[in-house]
């Protein structure tokens, strides 16, 4: 009865909700509650939880995804320009356009499975970024990348009146300006929202149906179902979530370049998704705060903090431990992604999210409830 | 016809070095079943193997210069030249050549310590496994290069008997002022001649028959008493070779830095796919093809009527070729579609 209570979707998003709405609070103790990382864990984690669902139910590896990405930070800059600085179309529009390229890109793709399909988005994702620095510069004006101008028409906001007189207009939402704290909260808003979506496919016949895909399509297949409806609408889902972020990304930060759309980009947001743990519900989320946290706290450090830092020590080990560890940290911190994903793969392939499964059992095995806990959860599953 | 000529050298050139890096991929998934994301990385070390070779030949000790009188005035002198005064200098010009010497072993060891220390824990393990352990490893080797070599390229030149051009154009009868240079002639015969060993060597040698054999059916030559396993982990060490070797020879003509592995990953990637998973010949003939198509859509009569196809060619190829032949130009049935 509890048991069944804590994992009802009520309970799970109100959790859920409180947990990412004080996340200003309980990030002060690691240093990171200062707005501009909030708002990219925010992101981040929306990106990454639509691709838990393309990559994490059917399993099959797109290495594409940034360029929906980028596709939403264009559409949202040209609503900026074109439209209004409210914040609301621009993210309906991104999510739209870039709903419509995942359809195109995803149709083309899902003819081919395994490694072919992550190539083919692979090209498509690097056909998009190349164009967008020489051919499209007219939309996307290139290596500058896409910026507000003074002039802009903004054809809604000047129906209302509202008259830029000096400098660039801000983004908003109905007036509030979309930087800072609020900018976190409007983002943590989608993020909630994105995850209830999540949730409701993971636990719907839809969400079954993509995982039944994942472990065995053949056999789908041979029972008359057609499967490619199915992954094609899980690709746009998720291809519409890369768009969220880009929107969200381009109003924090109205400016959108191509280097999102590089397939770097692309390889980010799986690597978030695999070292939070594939295919479960929070994990995305995990690893999306983990990469981006690292990539800002630790590109942030140099030698005299970490000097600081080590103070405590004796000197001499203080001599060699700052030396070793500051070729970790500043320019050198993608050694330490590399170095920790290298050992979550090796030692954790589900990800944190099965090194918390794994401290859970064994707390659990201490009072011998282990056992008993597995096939009660099994059987509430079942039911 | 003198543009098509130099576009088509241009293309070759660039598709040999794509074949030679797509050939080591194919030759790491056919025989082991990995997918090495790190073999970008082996290419670059290739390079900064010339690179740390010459920067050994060239340890130099500072004497007085002698040319200049009104002051006490310094250069450096590398020691060879101090000890054996012309054939020094000789040795230190022909470095990026000898360095092959020293990439040899280093490149085979290189493969064997990271099949023996990593990859072989991976064989049970799903391709996606396989692709992220291997992309954390690029990840390293590439930071761990920057940290000690910088970030910036490293010029490597090419002996001065051939970093000249050589006049092509004579030789085809045409314009006579048509040349094109000497290195990267030499990086054609050099990769031509790579490509034809390797081939040589699995179809000729009992060794490259039982590693055809068991890149055929791994389990029955397993079971015929044949310790596959060894054999598979010389075949690594091989295709790290290859890379390394591509990696030397390229580093004239482009100077090496940090990042040109993972540059040329995901282009010989794609190669792989378009040349069909575990087809040998398929990524090869692939390569070439793809690196000469790259190099007539930069030619500026083509990018004017189609602008911009010069950047996205070999992309839009791949599409295409994936699109109308599941699996790509050469490749088998069953192969990596799960």
């Amino acid at each position: 009865m509890m048991k069944n209570l804590i994992k009802s979707n009520t309970v799970i998003m109100l959790i859920f909700a409180a947990v990412v709405l004080t996340a200003p609070m309980w990030t002060a103790p690691i240093g990171a509650n200062y707005p501009d990382l909030l708002q990219k864990f925010a992101i981040f984690g929306i990106f990454a939880v639509g691709y838990n669902i393309l990559f994490g139910l059917t399993g099959y590896l797109s290495f594409g995804h940034a360029a929906f990405l980028g596709i939403g930070s264009y559409t949202a800059v040209w609503s900026f320009k074109l439209l209004t600085m409210n914040v609301v179309p621009a993210i309906i529009l991104a999510v739209i356009v870039s709903g419509i390229f995942a359809l195109i890109i995803g149709y083309l793709s899902l003819r081919r499975s395994g490694i072919y399909f992550s190539i083919l988005t692979l090209a498509f994702a690097q056909m998009a970024y190349s164009l967008a620095y020489s051919v499209l510069t007219p939309i996307t004006n290139g290596e500058t990348g896409l910026q507000l101008e003074q002039q802009d028409p903004r054809v809604i906001d000047s129906m209302f009146g509202v008259v830029v007189t000096d400098g660039l207009p801000s983004t908003n939402l109905f007036g509030t300006l979309m930087s800072g704290y609020s900018g976190f909260y409007v983002a943590a808003a989608f993020l909630i929202f994105a995850f209830y979506i999540s949730l409701k496919i993971f636990r719907s016949p839809f969400g079954m149906k993509l995982l039944a895909i994942k472990s065995n399509q053949t056999r789908m297949k041979y029972t008359g179902f057609n499967t490619k409806p199915y992954l094609l609408t899980a690709f746009i889902i998720s291809g519409m979530y890369a768009g969220l972020a880009g929107g969200l990304l381009a109003s924090i930060d109205p400016l959108a370049g191509a280097e999102r759309m590089q397939w770097t980009a692309s390889g980010e947001v799986v690597l978030m998704t695999i070292m939070g743990g594939v295919g479960t519900l929070i994990g995305p989320l995990l690893g999306a705060g983990i990469i981006k946290y690292l990539e800002n706290i630790f590109s942030a450090l140099n030698k005299s903090e970490l000097t600081e830092i080590f103070s405590f020590m004796p000197e001499w080990l203080q001599t060699i431990v700052v030396n070793i560890s500051n070729v970790f940290v500043g320019e050198g911190w993608h050694l330490t992604l590399g170095a920790l994903f290298m050992l979550i793969v090796i030692f954790l392939p589900g990800g944190v999210m099965e090194g918390v499964t794994k401290i859970k059992d064994f707390i659990l095995g201490i009072f011998g409830k282990g056992e008993d806990n597995r096939t009660a959860e099994i059987e509430g599953e079942a039911k | 016809m003198d543009a098509i000529l130099i576009q088509l050298l241009n293309g070759l050139d660039k598709g040999a070095a794509y074949a030679l890096i797509a050939l080591g991929l194919t030759l790491a998934f056919g025989t082991l079943g990995i997918v090495n994301f790190a073999h970008g990385a082996l290419f670059m070390l290739g390079a900064f193997c010339a690179v740390s070779f010459q920067k050994i030949l060239t340890i130099s000790k500072k004497v007085k210069d002698e040319s200049i009188t009104f002051f006490d005035a310094y250069k450096e002198q590398p020691y060879l030249e101090i000890w054996w005064g012309d054939t020094g200098t000789a040795i230190i010009d022909y470095a990026v050549p000898l360095s092959i010497i020293m990439a040899i072993p280093v490149m085979l060891l290189i493969g064997f310590i990271m099949e023996r220390g990593l990859i072989r824990h991976f064989y049970k393990r799903s391709h996606a496994e396989q692709i992220l352990v291997t992309f954390g490893l690029a990840i390293i080797i590439q930071e761990v290069i920057r940290h000690f070599f910088g970030a910036n390229p490293i010029p490597t030149p090419a002996p001065d008997l051939v970093s000249g051009s050589a006049a092509v154009g004579a030789f085809f009868g045409l314009n006579e002022n048509l040349v094109y240079p000497w290195w990267r002639l030499i990086y054609l015969v050099f990769s031509a001649a790579i490509i034809l060993a390797v081939f040589a060597f699995l179809k000729f040698t009992t060794f490259g028959m039982v590693v055809r054999a068991g890149m055929a059916d791994r389990e029955t030559v397993g079971l015929l008493g044949i310790n596959i396993q060894k054999r598979f982990t010389i075949v690594f060490a091989i295709a790290a070779l290859v890379a390394g070797l591509a990696g030397v020879m390229y580093a004239p003509i482009l100077p090496p830095d940090y990042h040109m592995g993972m540059d040329f990953l995901v282009l010989s990637f794609v190669v792989v796919v378009v040349g069909g998973m575990g087809s040998l010949p398929g990524a090869v003939a692939a390569g070439f093809l793809l690196g000469v198509l790259q190099s007539f859509a930069s030619m500026t009569e083509v990018s004017s009527l189609f602008p911009g196809i010069d950047q996205i060619i070999i992309y839009l190829v791949a599409v295409v070729i994936l699109l109308v032949r599941p699996r790509g130009l050469m490749g088998r049935e069953g192969v990596f579609e799960d």
